[in-house]
């Protein structure tokens, strides 16, 4: 293979070389001209924050693809060891800002295994709504970016938008802040929801299958996302599974894994919903897995609104000051919008962790995006890097 | 039909189009500096501290007890202790801040400080136009800065504001009761008298080392 | 599920020598581990993804943690002969004695791997493999053969932690740059002297801006205190 010679990237450096592992295919290039380095980011308008791939391309062909991470690095994880537990609850707000809610509740849910705390039932029920709600405003802007990258500038994100703004209405009416909500602690949640407030949130759940309907007339049936979408980016099952794919993109390729049926934490059990599963594992498969997730969303929306009892949202013997778990260890995981995410604290009995972790899905679910966009054009990559649904703020920490 | 799908999405968007003139759902934004929404009850910026009565440095709540600067995920509270006490707005001798300094350029708003205060002295503004020129000074609120009276607190945050005064009411009645109780008692000795009342009480008692 | 001992039976029945011992964890989340021999663990690995009964085709977190050398003390009885004066007599007896000793706990890197089954629906297995020590023998076997899902976070604990992982297709640094020398999440790591002026700095930062001002290197320093 012929190389420019430009500034070395990570793209050309020497290609792995062990054998017997899932690695990506090797495309050999087919013309006679040279191959081109193209660095993609860190500040490309798709890369949905800072991020960088190094592209190496035969004319348009993808011949392979490096991430390049670290450009939004803060060592989240060392900044846990020097405080307290409670302390590190608005810091998991800021992993993937787009669901603070689902992190607040993992991270919770990890320190509660570790201490062994139990949660009132009415808690229980809020984090279940909270959850489902960022889940769907998550999937809308989702899709919003992915057809925004797609060269449809707006609209549909601004659909998208428009409904996520009655979801983080209710976030700050509840909880204080649109975002960076911190709103779950030890053993419940921070204040209790008032009665205006669930029927403020019953209005809008009653409203998001209208929105969907619209969402789905605009998108779905649209030959250009059809082109764009359909066979490009396919991912094998038995790859995903490997390379410890989660959420919507593994359920995309057909593999029947969603952690609130497969773990039951909090009080999925209670619930019926349908875990929508794709055919192809294209970036179209995507798309559609999120919009029927948005739908089983509102059915369990619906159902927690009604079962909702009144009760405690803190448990009596949850502690705020002077929390001090027993040595020892717990990794908590629940289903995330965007896979799994999982909180892994060892305890050494201090007041804050010895060793904190957070399994982010954004970063482990890029492990396949060379695998996807390998002899693509490199249009495409955009579309696919899209489809992963990442936020940086979780994939570099 | 090739083209049907777009034809359906445009026809979406001319709903939509067309209804913003009609509908006030379909609208959905605001001329922001004209045009204001109202926040929320619960709406939360930075923090400000409360104070009773009508002289701010004489009515701080704020006992310099510490907890929310160990507490303050980001550190972006400075407290210096004072050495002596000074009366509060009730006459009761205390301790009080000399220096009491937020940086709310490194606060990230996450009401820590306010959920550790055992002396509900910490609260959170929903003042949301800061901006200034002077990027270090200009952010770094001193304790004259931060004091808001009671009734400031009342006015942003009505529901909340009533629950801690009827909390703190309760504490001072309990507090006086112990007081009078520890007044009559015949050995007077072992009541620590001189600690101040409402950190004697039980609700509210800072357990300052296990906060560290 | 399998408990974890007879996991631990399982493995040494099919990998004979596998070194397999259980951890346990006294937290009430109850999940306990199995620490690998390294040099068997690609053996123990594929035998875990591969088990019909176990079938743990997911591997889901890869941690790494850092225990640092520690002096341990230990309370011991010790016999020993003691000459003493008995009744006007000089004897030699016997006499147990409690004595403190201290010894020094060599520190090691560990990574912490947690494996479900996409198949069987079941999980967490932990396992955990030790370095030998933090500084030169730093070498664990990389799963990234077995489980593509390690690639990206066994580079970052080379990244964080420094520990190398044979076999690994592709150990480059994940989240720091190329040219970072440290590892930033070891225990002992020092942050670099690189001095910014921080408005609220009080404690170590206040007392590093301090050592800066001695040296003349920040003059705006002074006036910003000033101001405050």
């Amino acid at each position: 293979m012929k190389v420019a010679e430009t500034s070395p990237g990570f793209a050309f450096e020497k290609a792995p070389e062990a054998e017997g592992w899932n690695r990506p295919p090797v495309i050999e290039p087919d013309g006679e001209g040279e191959l081109l380095e193209v660095s993609m980011g860190p500040h490309h308008p798709s890369t949905h924050g800072v991020f960088r791939m190094d592209v190496a391309l035969d004319g348009e062909r993808v011949i392979r693809l490096k991430p390049v991470f670290g450009y939004l690095h803060r060592n989240h994880e060392q900044i846990a060891e020097t405080t307290s537990y409670l302390s590190m609850m608005p810091y998991t707000d800021r992993l993937d800002y787009f669901c603070s809610l689902s992190n607040n509740w993992a991270y919770a849910l990890a320190v509660e295994k570790l201490v062994g705390q139990a949660v009132p039932e009415r808690a229980e029920y809020i984090r279940v709504i909270l959850a489902e709600l960022t889940r769907v405003q998550n999937h809308a802007s989702a899709i919003g970016f992915l057809i925004q990258e797609m060269g449809a500038s707006g609209t549909p994100l601004m659909y998208a938008f428009k409904e996520r703004e009655k979801i983080l209405d209710l976030f700050e009416s509840l909880t204080g802040s649109r975002m960076m909500c911190n709103y779950m602690r030890f053993g419940g949640c921070r204040v209790d929801t008032s009665a205006a407030w669930l029927e403020a949130t019953r209005k809008v759940v009653a409203g998001l299958p209208h929105f969907i309907d619209e969402y789905e007339a605009l998108l779905s049936e649209n030959e250009i996302l059809m082109a764009r979408c359909q066979g490009v980016g396919v991912l094998k099952p038995e790859l995903a599974v490997n390379a410890g794919i989660t959420g919507p993109m593994l359920r995309a390729s057909g593999v029947n894994y969603d952690i609130r049926r497969v773990d039951h934490y909090g009080i999925y059990d209670r619930f019926k919903f349908r875990v929508p599963l794709g055919e192809h594992g294209d970036i179209y498969d995507r798309y559609m897995v999120r919009v029927l997730e948005m739908r089983e969303s509102i059915k369990i929306l619906e159902q927690a609104l009604k079962e909702i009892p009144s009760g405690p949202v803190m448990d009596a013997k949850a502690k705020i000051r002077g929390f001090r778990p027993k040595p020892g260890e717990a990794y908590g995981r629940i289903e995330a919008p965007k896979g799994e995410l999982g909180f892994y604290l060892i305890s050494d009995g201090g007041n804050g962790p010895y060793r904190f972790r957070v399994r982010p899905p954004s970063l482990i679910n890029l492990t396949v995006l060379e695998d996807m966009c390998l002899g693509h054009n490199v249009a495409d990559v955009v579309l696919i890097f899209g489809s992963v649904d990442i936020v940086l703020g979780e994939v570099d920490r | 039909m090739l083209g049907e799908g777009i034809l359906k999405g445009l026809a979406e968007t001319a709903k939509n189009f067309a209804g913003s003139f009609v509908s006030k759902e379909r609208m959905t934004t605001v001329e922001y500096p004209e045009e204001r929404l109202p926040l929320p009850e619960a709406s939360r910026n930075f923090p400000f501290l409360v104070y009773d009565g009508t002289d701010w440095e004489a009515g701080l709540r704020c006992v310099a007890c510490q907890i929310c600067e160990k507490e303050c995920p980001p550190k972006c509270i400075y407290i210096d202790k004072s050495k002596d006490k000074k009366p509060d707005h009730v006459g009761k001798m205390q301790i009080y801040p000399t220096k009491f300094d937020i940086d709310i350029s490194i606060c990230m708003s996450c009401q820590i400080c306010v959920e550790v205060c055992p002396f509900e002295a910490i609260k959170m503004d929903s003042e949301y136009e800061l901006a200034t020129d002077d990027r270090f000074g200009g952010l770094l609120l001193d304790r004259h800065q931060l004091a808001k009276p009671n009734e400031y607190y009342h006015k942003i945050h009505p529901t909340e504001a009533a629950e801690v005064d009827a909390r703190l009411a309760e504490e001072k009645v309990k507090a006086d009761a112990k007081a009078k109780a520890a007044a009559a008692a015949p050995k007077p000795a072992a009541v620590p008298a001189a600690k101040p009342a409402i950190v004697a009480s039980s609700v509210a008692s800072p357990k300052e080392g296990e906060a560290g | 599920m399998k408990t974890v001992e007879q996991i631990k039976a399982a493995i040494e029945a099919a990998v004979p020598g596998a070194g397999v011992t259980i951890v346990t964890n006294p937290s009430p989340s109850a999940q306990h581990s199995l620490l690998l021999n390294p040099s068997q663990a690609i053996a123990v690995a594929n035998f875990l993804r591969e088990d019909e009964e176990l079938a743990l085709d997911f591997l889901s977190n890869v941690t790494g943690v850092d225990y640092l050398d520690k002096e341990v003390a230990e309370k011991v009885k010790v016999t020993k002969q003691v000459a003493k004066t008995v009744d006007g007599v000089e004897q030699t007896i016997e006499e147990t004695v409690e004595e403190t000793r201290k010894h020094l706990e060599p520190g090691h890197l560990e990574a912490v791997y947690h494996l479900f089954s996409m198949r069987k629906k079941h999980g967490p297995v932990v396992l955990r493999m030790r370095t030998v020590n933090r500084t030169d023998k730093v070498e664990l076997p990389s799963f990234t053969p077995i489980w593509r899902s390690a690639e990206f976070q066994e580079r970052e604990i080379f990244d964080l932690y420094g520990i190398v992982f044979a076999g690994h297709p592709d150990l480059r640094r994940l989240l720091m740059w190329p040219e970072f020398k440290d590892h930033p999440m070891r225990k002992d790591y020092v942050e670099p002297d690189d001095f910014e002026y921080e408005p609220t700095a009080h404690d170590s930062v206040m007392a590093r801006a301090k050592s800066h001002e001695a040296a003349g290197e920040q003059a705006s320093l002074s006036s910003a205190e000033a101001a405050r």
